[in-house]
């Protein structure tokens, strides 16, 4: 990441160290995830340990310290999205892309993740692709969704 | 309460029925301490912050009203007109509980087996986490580190089941003095140091420093780099004090 990008944010919010998880939140929404350069470079910045920062970013589920990819599919595993069959949901995605839940495929296309439980149980299993929400989503229906970014096997 | 009460004022509270004088806002514990009652705790010192993690100072408290809760003492502020009771069956019961599973986090802690033996924690029925390293978690060593030290080298990671106590990026961190204070001060002794070939390794941490050695003595004594870090923290101090061993100076 181009660290210029960094001091921007940071000069956004007058280099406030109050201002650290919004400084994290732009810096996620800019590169999708949050590089280890980034980081210590808002820690030198605020003047603020690195552990800070560390421990701030690893604590949020928004924050990302891997790469992710242009395309973010979430599978809801709450426990009423479970018993409805999510698990056997990320197994299939799993397969078909090639990665683990929380990996990003190797070409930086396709993240797979995980969430517990997205309030939205009436419609499980429930599968959220860039932010659009698929209720009662079946293996097939999951094909048809995929394949709308380009992405089945 | 406080409108009456400042932080700070003396105030007068109950230990098992008894009176006693006690300093609103004083961590409970500490007080308790005070005056001579045993209250187990693992996750608390008074030259840091409270914090609560490892449940096991509890106490119940009845406050003005009769009302009886169970709570944690370190992070409880003694006020007045409470009745502080110790060891009712009911604290003695959760007490159990609480060493139970902090016995399960750290199996092969000497200090933990000690304390479970001593409460007739019953064994067998959790699995002892294996790969749990023996730390649990109760955040000593990051609050010595950052408020005593100064040094900010460790930090509580991520959170729920995946939680650790690391370095950022579980890599050497440079900010580490490898001054040994989070090694004195964990109950768990998970953090380990060694000293060999005139340098100092923290094991947990993973980070090795060369010793300075005493100008009197020729012996090695403390990490250079320790020592520089306090130079530059006391500030105009004569660094002449700092080449020789404490005993020396
Ligand atoms: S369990 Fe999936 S939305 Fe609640
Ligand atoms: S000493 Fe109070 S919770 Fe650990």
């Amino acid at each position: 990441m181009d660290l210029a990008k960094v001091d921007r944010i940071v000069d956004k919010y007058q280099g406030s160290p109050a201002a650290l998880l919004p400084i994290l939140q732009d810096i996620q929404a800019q590169e999708n995830w949050l590089p280890r350069e980034a980081l210590q470079r808002v820690a030198d910045k605020l003047q603020v340990p690195l552990t800070r920062v560390y421990g701030m970013a690893t604590f949020f589920r928004a924050f990302s310290l891997k790469p992710r990819g242009k395309h973010i599919c979430t599978v809801c595993m709450g426990t009423a999205c479970h018993v409805r069959g999510a698990p056997k949901l990320v197994e299939k995605i799993e397969r078909d892309m090639k990665i683990r839940a929380g990996e990003t495929t190797p070409d930086l296309e396709f993240t797979l993740e995980t969430v517990n439980c997205v309030g939205a149980c009436a419609l499980g299993p429930l599968v959220i692709l860039d932010g659009t929400y698929h209720g009662n989503i079946t293996s097939a229906k999951l094909d048809k969704v995929l394949k709308g970014i380009g992405r089945t096997k | 309460m406080s409108e009456q009460h400042p932080f700070g004022a003396p105030v007068t509270f109950r230990i098992g029925g008894r009176p006693y004088e006690g300093t609103y806002g004083d961590s409970l514990l500490e007080t308790l301490h005070r005056y001579g009652y045993e209250v187990p705790s693992l996750c608390h010192h008074e030259a840091v912050s409270a914090y609560g993690a490892c449940r096991l100072c509890l106490v119940e408290v009845v406050d003005k009203r009769g009302r009886h809760k169970i709570t944690t003492s370190c992070n409880f502020p003694v006020q007045a007109g409470i009745d502080v009771l110790l060891d009712t069956p009911d604290v003695v019961r959760h007490r159990r509980v609480v060493l139970e599973l902090l016995l399960a986090m750290a199996p092969r802690s000497p200090e933990l087996r000690a304390l479970a033996a001593e409460h007739d924690v019953p064994g067998g029925r959790l699995e002892p986490d294996e790969s749990a390293e023996d730390c649990i978690l109760c955040g000593l060593c990051e609050r010595v580190c950052r408020e005593v030290v100064g040094a900010n080298a460790i930090a509580m990671s991520a959170r729920g089941t995946a939680k650790r106590m690391t370095t950022p990026y579980d890599a050497e961190n440079p900010a580490c003095i490898a001054c040994g204070a989070c090694v004195y001060v964990c109950p768990t002794r998970c953090i380990g140091l060694e000293e060999a070939d005139g340098k100092r390794t923290i094991l947990r941490w993973g980070r090795t420093l060369p010793l300075a050695v005493c100008q009197q003595t020729g012996r090695a004594f403390t990490p250079q780099f320790l020592l520089e870090h306090y130079a530059k923290k006391l500030g105009g101090l004569d660094e002449k004090v700092f080449r020789k061993a404490p005993p020396y100076r």
